[in-house]
């Protein structure tokens, strides 16, 4: 198994930290990991992105031109990935914010309104856990008790107490992703 | 086994340096290396092993920090980026001259000038062919993984003192920046006073005792036969690391008919092309320098007998390319291809640069 995937948003929406998590995980189900951030000036209210892979193999290159995934959370990130997808690929985005939709019929597309869902639960901060279960849902890639490892490793320990609430976070994105297809039957 | 950690590049170098037993840090934040020494400051080895961490108020003071702390015995780093390399090589320079072991460690972000921020090797020249003024070489190590930037600091050390020179590792804005597991080794204990005076009194500073002559740290020699001698005795040390410290790794090489010579980051995303390239049925194999001097001339050769061209990639408009070229004379073609400007070139685009400058003609 290899996962070639792109996480790109603002700066602020946890992008990095989604990226940790997940290869904090991956590392709990021995898996090989590299997580390589764009770095520097783009960050508050600028773009944000980390390219993650988890493999059973030894990983070559840590930069990548094409994605199995792209999880999309801006429309900057949208024009940016959007093509980045290989055929046949996963792209996910939180629709909010984005005005020009993704239009490839060759990849298949999910959304998830996290930045609702988030608010709801009364914690914006859980906006990229919430995307962590809707991606897991239909990549899924680790397993829920290697997240709670990787949460309790990435987190510092006075942080710990929170990571039920990561969790419950993580099975609203699960319960809650939609393929475009079925927003088509809903609309 | 250790436990396996999740960690930047740069951080994984600054634990490394702990455990490693090393005396001192002194240092100056600049992007993409200034993990290293936030690291170290959170980490407060002072408090543990006793090693010392100093932001300095330059990178001219802390260059020469590390030649006082050198010249007295101790195991001392510094590291930077390309602009703030630049400012140290005065200090680099006279510390090769006064035959000095420390380690400095060079992120390379993309220049000329201050440039950008964002990952280069651009630096290859400056790290290899001397880098200050006068005749000499710097050992020079160049990590192509976290797991590496975190085991080369104490090969980096054993180099420096085994030759008595400074030692380059030379990373950059990827390796630096990005994260993947990396296990580190026990700790070291830092050396003792006596051990110190037991395996460096015959040349360092640590207070002269009865019966021993002074030592004295220089770089300065006005008698041009006894300053010649000095070059000479250089020239010797880096003849020895020829022959006996070169490190390399060839992947995929066996059957390959054309043959990429990548080093760090470069190397990571060539590996990347080598498996496009053999999917496709052209025969790739890579050679990846792990010292960029000692440089692998005898194994290029060696390859002119099997391939039938090589690619030299670099993030760079191609500086390791006069190498590779000087080492094969001339026997098969060489090229070049790599990004620039802060640009990282993917795995893809290095495929079809092999397919149009080397298989097509």
């Amino acid at each position: 198994m290899t996962e070639e995937l792109i996480i790109a948003g603002f700066g602020g929406q946890g992008v990095l930290s989604l990226g940790k998590i997940l290869a904090y995980s991956g590392i709990m189900q021995n898996q090989e990991v590299s997580w390589m951030p764009s770095y520097g000036p783009e960050m508050r209210g600028g773009t944000a992105n980390v390219t993650v892979i988890l493999s059973d193999e030894r990983i070559s290159s840590p930069y990548l031109k094409l994605f199995d995934t792209a999880i999309i959370l801006n429309q900057q990130s949208m024009d940016k990935f959007e093509n980045t997808v290989k055929p046949g690929g996963v792209l996910l985005y939180d629709p909010n914010g984005i005005t020009i939709h993704p239009k490839r019929k060759d990849i298949t597309i999910y959304q998830i309104d996290a930045s609702n869902l988030a608010s709801d639960m009364g914690n914006k901060k859980v906006y990229n856990m919430i995307i962590m279960g809707a991606y897991l849902k239909v990549k899924p890639v680790v397993q829920l008790e290697n997240v709670t490892e990787g949460l309790k490793k990435s987190l510092p320990e006075r942080y710990h107490k929170l990571i039920p609430l990561n969790i419950d976070a993580i099975q609203k994105g699960m319960d809650n992703i939609l393929t475009v297809n079925e927003l088509a039957i809903l609309s | 086994m250790a436990e396996i950690k999740l960690m930047k590049g740069n951080e994984a170098l600054a634990e490394a340096a702990i455990r490693a037993g090393v005396d001192a840090y002194f240092g100056y934040p600049i992007t993409p290396q200034s993990e290293v020494i936030e690291y170290l400051m959170m980490e407060q080895p002072e408090k543990t092993t006793g090693m010392v961490v100093l932001q300095a108020e330059s990178e001219v003071a802390a260059i020469n920090m590390v030649y006082g702390a050198a010249g007295a015995g101790k195991r001392v780093m510094t590291s930077s980026s390309s602009p703030g390399i630049s400012l140290k090589q005065e200090g680099i320079s006279y510390m090769a001259g006064a035959e000095l072991p420390a380690v400095i460690v060079n992120v390379v972000r993309g220049g000329p000038g201050l440039g950008t921020i964002q990952p280069s090797q651009a630096d290859y020249f400056q790290s290899v062919k001397g880098g200050g003024h006068g005749d000499y070489k710097l050992y020079v190590l160049a990590p192509a993984s976290v797991q590496e930037m975190a085991d080369h600091v104490e090969d980096a050390f054993e180099m420096a003192f085994k030759y008595r020179t400074p030692v380059l590792i030379l990373s950059d804005g990827v390796i630096g920046q990005m994260m993947e597991k990396v296990q580190f080794k026990e700790f070291k204990p830092r050396w003792t006073d006596d051990e110190i005076y037991q395996l460096h009194g015959n040349w360092a500073t640590t207070g002269k005792k009865k019966g021993r002559e002074r030592n004295i740290i220089t770089s300065l020699d006005l008698k041009s036969e006894k300053m010649e001698g000095r070059v000479h005795r250089l020239m010797k040390k880096y003849a020895q690391m020829e022959e006996e410290d070169l490190r390399f790794e060839t992947i995929k090489c066996e059957d390959a008919e054309y043959l990429i010579v990548a080093y760090g980051s470069s190397a990571r995303i060539a590996q990347k092309t080598v498996d496009l390239a053999r999917a496709k049925g052209i025969k790739v194999g890579l050679l990846r320098p792990i010292t960029l001097f000692p440089f692998p001339k005898k194994q290029l050769m060696e390859f002119t007998k099997q391939v039938k061209g090589i690619l030299s990639v670099e993030l760079s408009m191609g500086q390791m390319v006069e190498d590779v070229r000087l080492a094969v004379e001339h026997k098969v073609p060489v090229e070049h291809f790599g990004r620039t400007g802060g640009i990282i070139h993917t795995p893809e685009e290095i495929l079809d640069a092999l397919q149009q400058k080397l298989i097509k003609n």
